[in-house]
């Protein structure tokens, strides 16, 4: 099934917010090609009737009581920021994305 | 007392609460052995040795003031750099999170705190534990102290390199799909993976929710049950963490459980053979042998799913990955790239992460990206879920028939540092016998079993059904007690000396 | 910004004369647990920016996720509300885009296992021709987490172009929300922006009655995106749609859709294709303007949230929980009718008003419910279409109104004082008692200063005196209109009356 092209691995990276040279992509691309045709086997598995396994050990219902647990002293909540102003995180402008 | 770094956790224990030699006397020589010998090994990406004799004063205090001291009171532990602990950076391996310092402690860090375990440091790890050498660590490679140009595992080889360099007792490594177990085989050591969800993964860094799992790394099975016991234990912070009581491993350990004699044991068919190094595979076949010797009964089980564990395993756990490590965008805390006032937050984002990832996270995080696709979902995401039933349904049905299986560790002893450092395909190939557990979800153990090819440590693999944890104990404690007795001691009496400043 | 309304429409009536509008609605209301969907961080609104957030909600590595069980009870209750089915297997999911706000990049949501699906919701539309029924099918209701909430920075407005940088505040992040989707609406064309209103104003009621969440909408605790799309009458399929997003009113809804259709009924009439986009409404005009372009279809790559188990509610739990529904509200509006021998009609206004849970609680503090509907929908509903907002929106509170009527009965105020108070509250003066006193409000009730002011008026009107005293009792009004004026409006006219009529009948000895 696969075989990448340049743009099919630029779309990749773009989606994973990754930011790659061509160089990069033309190895990235090399790489994932043979790494997906080798996982592509689990196709071999004839399993229509087979359920998925997500949980290793399963469980169910698992909830929380609706109450109250400390918070963070905002020092400690703004202490790792790269940028904080006006005791918020400070990020770059966001450009041609939706509005919130 | 002569050497402290030459004791067990359990004898450790017991000196510090019986007031022969306190805390602060282990944490020192601890600490002192580190800064002897780490500059070669490298196992070690912080330790504060201020932070260290803090813990270990308490424990002295609590003995003086006549509280009841935990099991491991006053013994020294490594932590791999994947949990979160307050008042040390968490880096897990990363440039993206360094000098990242959390606000809060890991549960697991709570317990070895409330049963007064002493943490040493944080150990080297692969980039969010994604890889079987600890050479994708962005904080350079460690080195295996049998043999320094030989990897010392991973992804928690930086955990596996301390214990087995005596620069701590015991210590915690985090298992995806085998970086407990195939470091611990190739440095000679015991290592642990609970059952999934037996140990809290509340403040673990994330690769792959659905697999990944803390654990014991330790020099002898009963050291790795005491710690087993401390960590594990349900956790209402952990939503699938399970609400049990912890399998007796520590009764188990200390054979009161009883040995092997009447057990069934299952050898799995497609894990050995072709493919597994002929040192491997002779002292994999020696330990069957021996089972059978000490009165188990041994028979061949066919598990014909687990070919495809390996797939399967680079699907889901790139998948989870894609997700998990989204997070890492340098809005919040760690690096941020890119931010000239010029670019715009997607860009800055990508800047970042572009410099803040390895090539072995990109790669996985393309790959899991690419798998969970929309069009792509159903062929690869979905069916190796699919193909994850299809193995729980072999481990079932073995486990019909016999108590625990068994397999070598890993297919080759500790190779050398950058043989495989481009062929991911290659270098995913170490974790072939211990995926099919770690999709499972059961527990396994990989015990030393000898020596191999090149004179280095060869692992054996126990593995046992979901919460039967204490099983793998049972039979480790036997087998360790039969091979100490074959080879006149612990494997580790015969690790080379380490040549100190004379790193490679 | 200003709203761009070059963009061609047609008349509505032109419009619907050749197409047929089909709508969707996907509507987020923030519960009112106490504490956050996975962690417990409190929810209050209004909190110090980054005080309400904790390592798992501000997505911090290694922190997870555990669901409140009682935001999963209110889901479900709506559900039932809804007349849903409620899943006996149900997830979350990562929705996984990358976005400022969203602390893990991803969002948890449900994605193919909803905790409800296929239910309804009965509603009534006021037309020409009277009430019509209607109902509305719903598609699904799911639980998912907020965002934090994003502050521009630089450039002239503060609004996302032209910003320098932002800042966030993660207060937000992790309240819980449902989504409710309706499935595709398809009404009589004209009735199509009616039942927008419609729709919206009774689910809210549905929401308030259950307890569930405030829904304001005007805080952003319930939020309505709209889609519209038009086809061609007589055409089967779809044409394509667009999706309006945060519409902050009940009124708004209404607009937007009207806006929608006479918009992309214009583009249509021009033979050009209608794009699929957000689309953002702008009070000012009730226009849309046009957001983001989805060039390329989503991908989310959503799959089930490995760090949560499934949800697997018991039919005893979910008994137990249906029988903690509220009265439906089509059913309570008729008893309420009832209550307070008010017509459909007056109840329809009532609720265009947006007033009748105002009314209700006013009500409930004591007050006659024919007093309450007066000051509702009247002086207090004028105000709010002046400033084009919710009665609901407006600062002043069922408490406030209950007072006001308090004074009218006592004699403190009269009707034209008590919209001066009125005024007063919603003009930030405090509440009515601190308004009387601050702006000198309270009815000349000083007889002695009553008196003085008619003895003036009949002297100045001897024929209108002699009238009285002559049995034309009717004719003291025009004293009572003297005296009102010579107070300022200050005197309770019905005590003036009945002095004046002493008066003369003094005189008469």
């Amino acid at each position: 099934m696969p075989a990448l092209d340049r743009d099919d691995v630029a779309h990749l990276a773009r989606l994973s917010r990754l930011q790659l040279s061509d160089a990069e992509l033309d190895h990235f691309g090399e790489q994932l090609d043979v790494i997906l045709s080798a996982v592509a086997r689990v196709a071999e598995v004839a399993a229509d009737d087979v359920p998925p396994t997500t949980h290793a050990v399963p469980v169910v219902n698992v909830t929380r009581p609706d109450v109250i647990v400390a918070c963070l002293p905002r020092e400690d909540v703004l202490a790792g920021a790269p940028a904080a102003e006006d005791d918020r995180f400070r990020v770059p402008r966001i450009l041609d994305e939706e509005e919130q | 007392m002569s050497d402290l770094t030459l004791l067990g956790a359990a004898e450790t224990a017991a000196v510090v609460a019986g007031g022969d030699v306190s805390a602060r006397e282990v944490a020192t020589a601890h600490l002192d052995r580190i800064e002897q010998t780490d500059e070669v090994v490298h196992a070690f990406l912080h330790v504060d040795r201020d932070l260290t004799l803090t813990q270990a004063d308490a424990v002295d205090q609590a003995r003086a003031d006549g509280s009841p001291l935990g099991p491991l009171a006053g013994v020294p532990l490594a932590l791999k750099d994947v949990f979160t602990m307050k008042g040390a950076p968490t880096t897990c391996g990363s440039k993206i999170l360094q000098g990242w310092r959390p606000p809060y402690d890991a549960t697991v860090v709570e317990r070895l705190s409330a049963g007064g375990v002493v943490v040493l440091g944080k150990t080297n790890m692969d980039e969010f534990a994604m890889g079987s050498s600890t050479e994708n660590s962005a904080y350079g490679v460690t080195r295996n102290p049998w043999n320094l140009s030989r990897i010392p595992g991973g992804s928690s080889g930086g955990s596996s390199a301390a214990v087995a360099a005596r620069q701590a007792p015991l210590a915690i490594g985090t298992d995806t799909g085998g970086s407990i177990r195939q470091p611990a085989a190739v440095t000679g050591i015991v290592g642990v993976k609970p059952t999934y969800g037996g140990v809290s993964r509340y403040g673990l860094v994330a690769f792959s929710s659905s697999l990944d799992q803390g654990g014991p790394l330790a020099r002898s099975v009963l050291d790795a049950a005491l710690l087993h016991e401390v960590m594990a234990g349900h956790d209402p912070k952990d939503a699938t963490s399970i609400n049990a009581p912890v399998p007796p491993v520590v009764a188990a350990a200390r054979g009161e459980l009883g040995g092997v004699e009447g057990m069934k044991v299952g050898v799995v068919s497609q894990l050995q053979g072709e493919g597994y190094q002929p040192g491997v595979q002779a002292r994999f076949d020696e330990t069957v042998a021996l089972l059978t010797s000490l009165g188990a009964e041994v028979v061949e089980v066919s598990c014909p799913s687990f070919e495809y564990a390996l797939p399967a395993y680079y699907l889901i756990s790139p998948s989870e990955c894609s997700s998990n490590l989204a997070r890492f965008d340098g809005m919040r805390y760690g690096l941020r790239d890119g931010d000239n006032g010029e670019n715009g937050v997607e860009q800055v984002m990508a800047i970042t992460r572009a410099t803040g990832f390895g090539p072995e996270v990109k790669r996985r995080i393309m790959l899991g990206t690419y798998a969970l696709s929309a069009g792509y979902y159903d062929a690869y995401y979905g069916q190796a879920q699919k193909v994850r039933t299809l193995i729980r349904r072999d481990f079932e049905a073995a486990y019909a028939k016999v108590d625990v299986l068994v397999s070598p560790t890993t297919p080759t002893v500790a190779f050398p540092i950058g043989e495989r450092a481009d062929d991911p395909i290659a270098m995913y190939k170490a974790d072939l016998a211990t995926l099919p557990s770690s999709l499972y979800g059961g527990p396994a153990m990989s015990l030393p079993a000898g020596l191999g090819d090149d004179n280095l440590p060869v692992g054996v693999q126990l593995m046992a059904a979901v919460q039967r944890d204490e099983q793998v104990y049972r039979v480790g404690a036997a087998l360790e007690t039969a091979l100490e007795e074959r080879w006149g001691g612990p494997l580790l009496d015969q690790i080379p000396e380490l040549v100190l400043g004379a790193s490679t | 910004m200003t709203a761009t309304t070059s963009e061609p429409l047609l008349t509505f009536e032109d419009a619907i004369a050749t197409f047929d509008p089909v709508m969707g609605f996907e509507v987020h209301v923030e519960l009112n647990t106490l504490t956050k969907m996975f962690c417990g961080c409190p929810t209050e609104f209004g909190a110090p920016p980054n005080t309400q957030v904790c390592p798992v909600c501000l997505g911090l590595p290694g922190a997870l996720p555990v669901v409140n069980e009682k935001a999963v009870e209110s889901a479900i209750r709506i559900g039932l509300a809804l007349g849903c089915s409620i899943a006996e297997w149900s997830r979350f999911a990562r929705k996984n885009y990358f976005y400022p706000d969203m602390p893990k990049d991803f969002q948890t949501s449900q994605y193919d296992e909803p905790i409800a699906v296929n239910g309804a919701l009965a509603i009534v539309v006021p037309t020409e021709d009277g009430p019509r029924p209607v109902t509305v099918g719903i598609e699904r209701a799911h639980m998912e987490e907020d965002t934090g909430k994003i502050l521009h920075v630089g450039g002239a407005t503060g609004r996302i172009h032209g910003a320098d940088y932002s800042l966030i505040d993660y207060n937000r992040a992790g309240v819980p929300l449902i989504e409710i989707v309706t499935k595709p609406i398809e009404v009589e064309p004209a009735l199509a922006p009616a039942v927008a209103r419609a729709y919206v104003t009774e689910l809210r009621e549905l929401i308030v009655a259950l307890g569930v969440s405030d829904a304001h909408m005007h805080q952003g605790s319930m939020r309505v995106d709209a889609n519209v799309s038009l086809k061609p009458r007589g055409r089967v399929e779809l044409g394509t749609r667009t999706e309006t997003k945060n519409v902050n009113s009940i009124r708004s809804v209404e607009r937007a859709v009207r806006f929608e259709i006479q918009r992309q009924a214009a583009v249509l009439q021009a033979g050009e294709t209608i794009i699929q986009e957000t689309r953002h409404f702008h009070e000012s005009d009730g226009s849309t303007t046009s957001g983001r372009i989805k060039e390329e279809a989503e991908d989310y790559r959503y799959f089930p949230e490995p760090d949560l188990t499934p949800i697997v509610p018991e039919s005893a739990w979910i008994e137990r929980l249906r029988a903690t529904l509220p009265e439906p509200p089509l059913k309570r509006r008729a008893r309420i009718r009832e209550e307070w021998g008010i017509s459909e009609h007056e109840m329809q206004s009532l609720i265009n008003a947006g007033a009748l849970e105002l009314v209700q609680q006013t009500v409930a503090l004591g007050a006659d419910s024919a007093d309450a509907r007066k000051w509702w929908t009247g002086e207090i509903a004028r105000i709010s279409n002046e400033r084009g907002l919710d009665v609901a929106a407006l600062p002043i509170t069922p408490q406030d109104v209950h007072r006001i009527i308090m004074l009218t009965i006592e004699g403190s105020l009269n009707d034209k004082l008590a919209r001066q108070v009125i005024e007063g509250v919603l003009a930030g003066e405090g509440n009515p008692d601190e308004v009387v006193v601050s702006r000198d409000l309270a009815v000349v009730s000083d007889d002695g200063a009553l008196l003085e002011a008619i003895d003036t008026a009949l002297a100045q009107q001897p024929d209108v005196a002699e009238k009285i005293r002559g049995g034309k009792v009717q004719a003291a009004g025009a004293i009572v209109g003297a005296v009102m004026q010579s107070t300022g409006g200050m005197a309770d006219a019905a005590r003036v009356r009945e002095l004046i009529l002493e008066r003369v009948g003094d005189s008469l000895g």
